[in-house]
């Protein structure tokens, strides 16, 4: 079977779907008290009622499916900005969106925030900062009404560092408990107690899912380059603005409720990529489903390496990441 | 022959504040196989930009089978003409047939996601006619400069467009591989009727294939008619100003353009 036929990938998205609920239900079982896979099952035939159900439903559940939303959100803005750029060392972080969402939550825990408004207030400002950066990397590289993509993104790596020498300085001058507060916020985790938080990602990752499936093949032609898809037919100047929006808006949302969890983005694209090729809509569907997987395996090896202490998920998805990227560029020797 | 194909009348144009062409006009009717040739920076991959609409104009108009290009939609033009510019510097790891269904995106409906077997067909009957249905499960990046180029001519025909610009196909290419991007481009134009307007270096190939050269110097047109006719000594001496021999091809009395070495005025 060629790579182009329609049951081989097919066979793709159908095998990371069943590896996505695998994943799931290991990472139910797992942690702190293991719960072995027949009374996972049990407890979710039954519901309410049996002695695991709290930590299932109420404790790993929730991060399971914000590790489904986060990690497929991340993956598919990366898919979207690194087609879009044709620059395969971009990722959802590049333009600053990350940056902006920290330095809202760090200037938010200086001020007090958390205590005087409450722990919704931290994904609130993460989300103002990373609104803030968006518009302002927006407003600076659309002169004209056109999007300059290399001015595009310059301006959102020197955002970026702004952003960072900002947070460096808030640092520098802040409490201590305040500095471990925003060290943690920044590593990034998928413990979040707020359910409608959790509900709200999901649904904003699986809308940006169905969307840039609706744009991945005007992606394909942007890959090639602006000339190339523009003789396509494609709206180009539109297309970019649209993409930039969407990839923005599901990082900063992302973001703004777990943290800078890294390499996700970057990773997971160029993987799907050596595997499926360059279609964008094998990419899209593919890299969201590896991108879940990927992300909630990470979360339950960080939940169980040190049991019941828990190692930063980003350190993980780093370490796991690069290394399985590695090795999966010297196997295939494959150009990108 | 048939009626008119393009029609450009006093066009200005080129990037930001430098203009590259200006006040340029000609005609070009339906089935003709127009060569454009001209120095480096004569604004030759300008004029295609000018057509295919990528570049806005300063002055003057360009009709497509009567119609001014600048009302028309992006993608209703794109169905109408295709490009083949000088091959880009990254290409992503799409297959064969992969990029060349790209060209069937200009027909596609808003939300469409899938092609259909229509499509399938059209690429199938494109890639044979390029002599490159073996490529099709091959990675674009393991292609060779010629395969490439064929890929990207078999792309071109799957917009079935009327009008079909390329820019160079023939650059960095041996001379069999020449021939047969060239061959193929005539058999398009005679047997499928396609008009092609074509921007080549090579004098001599162009006027072994073209009907009629338009020659461009400075950003102005200089001369327009059968090779004959533009490519004679007087001429091709003062627009590249250096000195060539002009003799005849054995058969068909076509021009033939060897430089003079040491002569570069």
């Amino acid at each position: 079977m060629g790579p182009n036929s329609k049951a081989w990938w097919w066979g793709w998205i159908v095998f990371l779907a069943g590896l996505l609920v695998l994943v799931g239900l290991f990472s139910l079982g797992v942690g702190a008290v293991h719960i072995p896979l027949r009374k996972v099952l049990q407890a979710l035939a039954i519901g309410k009622g049996s002695p695991e159900y709290a930590i299932l439903f109420e404790v790993r559940l929730p991060r399971i499916l914000l590790g489904l939303a986060v990690g497929g959100g991340l993956a598919i803005a990366g898919v979207v900005l690194q087609g879009m750029f044709r620059n395969p060392l971009v990722e959802p972080y590049t333009l600053g969106i990350s940056g902006g969402a920290a330095l809202g939550v760090a200037l938010n825990m200086v001020a007090g925030g958390p205590t005087g408004l409450g722990l919704f207030s931290l994904p609130a400002s993460g989300f103002l900062g990373a609104a803030g950066v968006m518009i302002v990397v927006y407003l600076l590289s659309a002169g004209g009404g056109q999007i300059k993509l290399s001015r595009l993104l310059l301006i959102g790596v020197m955002v970026s560092f702004i952003a960072a020498s900002l947070i460096m300085l808030i640092m520098a001058m802040t409490k201590v408990e305040d500095l471990h507060g925003i060290i943690f916020w920044i590593m990034g985790s998928l413990q979040e107690p707020n359910a409608s938080l959790i509900w709200a990602i999901l649904f904003i990752s699986l809308g940006g899912l169905i969307i840039s499936l609706f744009f991945a093949v005007d992606l394909n032609a942007l890959s090639l380059g602006e000339e190339e898809a523009f003789h396509l037919g494609v709206e180009v100047e539109r297309l970019k603005k649209i993409l930039f929006l969407l990839a923005s808006f599901i990082t900063g949302c992302c973001v703004s409720v777990t943290g800078i969890i890294g390499f996700v983005g970057l990773v997971v694209p160029h993987m799907m990529r050596l595997l499926v090729g360059g279609d964008h809509r094998k990419l899209v569907v593919t890299s969201y489903l590896s991108g879940a997987v990927f992300l909630i395996l990470c979360d339950t090896l960080a939940r169980v390496i040190l049991a019941p202490t828990e190692l930063p998920v980003g350190v993980i998805t780093g370490l796991v990441g690069g290394g399985l990227f590695i090795y999966a560029l010297s196997r295939r020797g494959a150009a990108l | 022959m048939g009626g008119s194909m393009l029609a450009i009348t006093g066009l200005s144009c080129g990037y930001g504040k430098r203009i590259v062409l200006r006040e340029v006009s000609f005609a070009i009717k339906k089935g003709e196989f127009v060569g454009v040739i001209g120095p480096n920076g004569s604004g030759k991959t300008t004029l295609l930009r000018a057509i295919s609409g990528f570049l806005p104009l300063r002055g003057g108009t360009i009709s497509l089978e009567g119609e001014e290009t600048r009302h028309m939609g992006r993608r209703y033009l794109a169905q109408k003409v295709a490009v083949v510019t000088q091959a880009p510097d990254i290409m992503p790891p799409f297959s064969v047939a992969e990029f060349v269904l790209l060209g069937r995106v200009p027909h596609w409906g808003g939300f469409q996601l899938l092609e259909t077997t229509n499509d399938r067909a059209i690429a199938e009957g494109a890639m044979e006619m390029a002599g490159i249905g073996h490529l099709k499960e091959r990675r674009m990046g393991e292609l060779s400069g010629g395969e490439r180029q064929l890929v990207f001519v078999a792309r071109a025909l799957v917009q079935t467009p009327h009008l079909l610009l390329l820019d160079e196909p023939t650059a960095h290419l041996d001379i069999g591989h020449q021939v047969q991007i060239m061959d193929l481009l005539r058999e398009l134009n005679r047997e499928g009727s396609l008009t092609i307007v074509v921007v080549l270096h090579d004098l001599t190939l162009a006027g072994l294939y073209c009907d009629r050269l338009i020659l461009l110097n400075e950003g102005r047109l200089r001369a327009i008619g059968p090779p004959e006719a533009v490519l004679t000594k007087g001429v091709i001496e003062e627009v590249y100003q250096t000195q060539v021999t002009v003799m005849e091809t054995p058969a068909g009395g076509r021009p033939v353009i060897l430089p003079v070495a040491g002569k570069n005025q």
